[in-house]
């Protein structure tokens, strides 16, 4: 299949160098490109939609009234990372969550951060995610953020710099698995020639994380679903069943004196680790927003009395606000005392004075964001918006300037994909997944998101984005 | 076995084997029509009548038109037990408890529902024959019942599968037996006549019953055909075979000998199970086989009540709300 005509733009290619010289990395791809007819890769991208369905791989799409379940569509081309740049990454990646685990544990402890002004008390202590109810807590083994799926992106000058930290409850981990399942049949040779890390133990390296969490020998472990309306069900599902645990709604735990219980048809069982996939605010109506009908009473006590884990700590999110996010490097430096490894993207916080004029005077370049907001939502692309949306973004920063931190535009990278018109670049982001138990792993391996619209930047998967099988090579 | 769990296993058993029966129903209907006299109507009411469904049928077509009654019958999304409403409940049951399925399981039942879906769009029901279709739907749901058979582990989800499976195909049989019931002949094809032979014989042929029969029992009559669709007991699909079976089931749940009973659903159907072990079918006709029928319907019905009751409601949660903190 050919790829002469391929355009760069100003763009950073993975595959292709400005000169259009195949980077190294990627020439045993491009030698079996080289060899195969277009039919053919169609005909691979065909079967690789028909598994897809037939798995039932779906998610849900919120505000969205055409049927509960899309398929994410899965780009039959990989993305391939070479061995040294993805040393690099990981090495980061482990300072970045190392740092922000100290940082959470002050913060809702002894708060040394905030009394040496590194950062401003008033943004963690006044954020809405600042759970009080965790102050003076330690979770078990003093871990918070279990399981973290940072999103990066490869900008112009082909270095990453990190979007998101997603503290929470990152999904997506479920795709990376199944699409390496289903492009593993689609190359089957290739993947010889590559040497490309496997990712299909992370259900028993999430698993034995989970278990570390308890004292027991044979803990009991579920995960805690909001139910099959929630977009990311079939992720819920299908980690419970790849490492053989309950999966549990609401409804099927108790509390009784403290210790959680999941409702069998035996009677009760206690439960010793959960992994949550529902926000905070609903974990438990007692402790959090009264209305919650997925949580569970009384949980929260069960939480502090040491009688259950949860992953990731309830808490969390005050350390992945998109206005802490500017204070990330200085969290490194204050409690690690080294550089940061990764780069953050230079950020203004629209609640300091001098940052918010420069934002409104310099909206049609920047990328604003609200500082709560995920999955794309609420969020201008200045240099692709209207003079209407810039307005109407102006005035929103105007009221209600602390919800709002404005971003340069980076260059997301671009990938080669299959597309109508051939072989042709799309902009990806990266997502890689980070386990923290007994030590902190980074996964080999990735969640690459495509903004599959020929020119787009929003890659989620809830506004018409696809996905990649991401290659990290042994070399 | 969390009770939530088990509570949508056993309803993934009963949903696939209604789909499987409605599938029978449709094919052995449309094989029986063709074999009709010039003089007769096709008579797809009883059909109707047989799923327990006439007063919602009336309520939305007038007369009983064959592709009006297989539609309602396999696509009719009003209809709560159509084959599609039934293929739907069942994958959604499948989805919720996916963890608790194999792989291969999960993809035979999400295959079953896009094919439903085919069927829809491609409006099989028009067809002239479609018989094609509810064959291809039928195989489809006995490889699921392979695969089960051949990969699933024989603990509590099995069974609780088994247990929905064994009281749908129960009921189901009841209901086959009762179209005949329900079939109305002109004089001129009383009772007796080549045309009441070819209504018996359709029916063992619904439940891939005929060679079988005609094997134990060779003549085709009225109250053979009774005797080996409700009390043999050796037939896999016969109302005292389901009934015997499902009571097995119960007790490898509670993990206790049949003798006896733990609870109240076991109770029930042991009574059933020794009523019917302890009837012969002359028991039957001299009831009344349609009352007979119906009372074994219902009978059903309660012991499904009651596992709801003894395995699967949740307790609430006991914590009061008045604790809320400040």
């Amino acid at each position: 299949m050919k790829t002469e005509g391929y355009s760069c733009n100003e763009h950073y290619d993975e595959m292709f160098t400005e000169e259009g010289k195949v980077r190294w990395h990627y020439e045993e791809f491009n030698s079996f490109l080289s060899k195969v007819t277009s039919k053919k890769m169609k005909q691979l991208q065909e079967a690789a939609n028909r598994t897809q369905k037939a798995m039932g791989m779906t998610f849900n799409v919120y505000h969205d009234n055409q049927g509960l379940e899309k398929i994410l569509h899965l780009d039959i081309i990989p993305r391939i990372i070479a061995n040294a740049e993805w040393r690099k990454l990981e090495a980061g990646l482990k300072q970045r969550i190392h740092a922000l685990n100290l940082f959470l544990q002050d913060v809702y402890n002894e708060q040394k951060i905030l009394k040496d002004g590194i950062v401003p008390a008033e943004l963690i202590l006044g954020s809405k995610d600042y759970l009080k109810p965790c102050m003076g807590l330690t979770p078990p083994k003093g871990i918070w953020c279990h399981i973290t799926g940072t999103d990066l992106v490869k900008n112009r000058d082909g270095e990453y710099y990190i979007l998101e930290d997603n503290l929470r409850c990152p999904s997506g981990v479920s795709y990376m698995l199944e699409s390496r399942e289903i492009i593993k049949r689609a190359y089957p040779q290739l993947f010889n020639d590559e040497g490309v890390m496997p990712v299909s133990d992370y259900p028993t390296k999430l698993l034995k994380m989970l278990q570390f969490l308890s004292d027991k020998s044979k803990p009991v472990v579920g995960v805690l679903t909001p139910g099959i309306y929630n977009s990311a069900y079939f992720e819920h599902s299908y980690l419970a069943l790849q490492m053989g645990v309950e999966l549990v709604n609401g409804v099927d735990l108790i509390v009784k004196d403290k210790i959680a219980y999941m409702q069998t048809t035996k009677g009760l069982q206690q439960i010793d680790v959960i992994y949550r996939r529902i926000d905070d605010s609903f974990l438990d109506p007692l402790t959090f927003n009264p209305h919650s009908m997925l949580g569970v009473p009384g949980i929260f006590e069960a939480y502090k009395a040491g009688n259950v884990a949860f992953a990731n700590a309830p808490g969390t999110g005050v350390a992945d606000d998109k206005a802490v996010y500017a204070y990330v490097p200085r969290i490194i430096k204050y409690y690690l005392d080294e550089e940061p490894i990764l780069n953050n993207v230079p950020t203004y916080l629209c609640r300091e004075e001098s940052d918010r004029k420069y934002v409104l005077d310099h909206i049609d370049e920047l990328v604003v964001k609200e500082t709560n907001a995920a999955g794309g939502y609420g969020m201008l692309i200045g240099p692709k918006s209207t003079k209407e949306e810039h307005e109407k973004f102006r005035a929103l920063i105007k009221g209600n300037p602390t919800n709002y931190i404005a971003q340069p535009t980076l260059s997301l990278s671009t990938v080669p994909c299959l597309t109508d018109e051939g072989i042709s670049g799309r902009h990806v982001d990266l997502r890689p997944y980070v386990l923290y138990g007994d030590e902190i792993e980074v996964i080999p391996g990735a969640l690459t998101r495509v903004a599959l619209k020929k020119g787009s930047l929003v890659v989620n998967s809830s506004q018409g984005g696809g996905s990649k099988d991401t290659w990290v090579l042994y070399n | 076995m969390l009770s939530r769990v088990a509570s949508h296993i056993y309803w993934l058993g009963r949903y696939l084997e209604r789909a499987e029966n409605y599938a029978r129903f449709i094919d052995v209907n449309f094989n029986l029509m063709q074999d009709l006299p010039m003089d007769l109507k096709e008579q797809w009411g009883p059909l109707v009548a047989a799923t327990g469904d006439l007063e919602l049928y009336r309520k939305k077509y007038t007369g009983f038109e064959r592709h009006q009654v297989m539609f309602f019958l396999t696509f009719d999304t009003d209809n709560p037990n159509s084959m599609l409403n039934a293929v739907k409940n069942s994958r959604e049951n499948a989805r919720i408890i996916r963890e608790n399925l194999s792989k291969e399981t999960w993809e035979k039942v999400n295959e079953l529902y896009y094919m439903m879906q085919t069927g829809l769009e491609k409006k099989v029901w028009k067809r002239e024959d479609p018989r094609q279709f509810y064959e291809q739907v039928k195989n489809q749901i006995l490889l699921l019942y392979g695969l089960a058979d051949s990969t699933v582990a024989r603990t509590e989800g099995w069974y609780f599968r088994q247990l929905g499976q064994l009281l749908e195909r129960a009921d189901k049989t009841s209901r086959i037996l009762d179209v005949k019931y329900h079939i109305l002949l002109p004089s001129v094809y009383e009772v007796g006549s080549p045309m009441d032979f070819l209504h018996w014989m359709a029916l063992l042929k619904s439940v891939t019953g005929f060679n079988t029969y005609r094997r134990l029992y060779g003549n085709i009559d009225p109250s053979g055909v009774v005797e080996f669709m409700v009390l043999n007991k050796y037939f896999p699909r016969s109302i005292y075979y389901c009934i015997k079976e499902a009571e097995r089931c119960l007790h490898c749940i509670s993990g206790t000998p049949t003798d006896g009973f733990k609870n109240s659903v076991e109770k029930a159907m042991g009574e059933m199970r020794s009523r019917m072990e302890y009837s012969d079918v002359d028991d039957i006709i001299s009831e009344g086989l349609h009352e007979y029928l119906d009372k074994t319907q219902l009978k059903i019905n309660h012991i499904s009540d009651l596992i709801d009751i003894t395995y699967f409601r949740i307790k609430e949660n006991t914590v009061t709300q008045s604790q809320s903190q400040s």
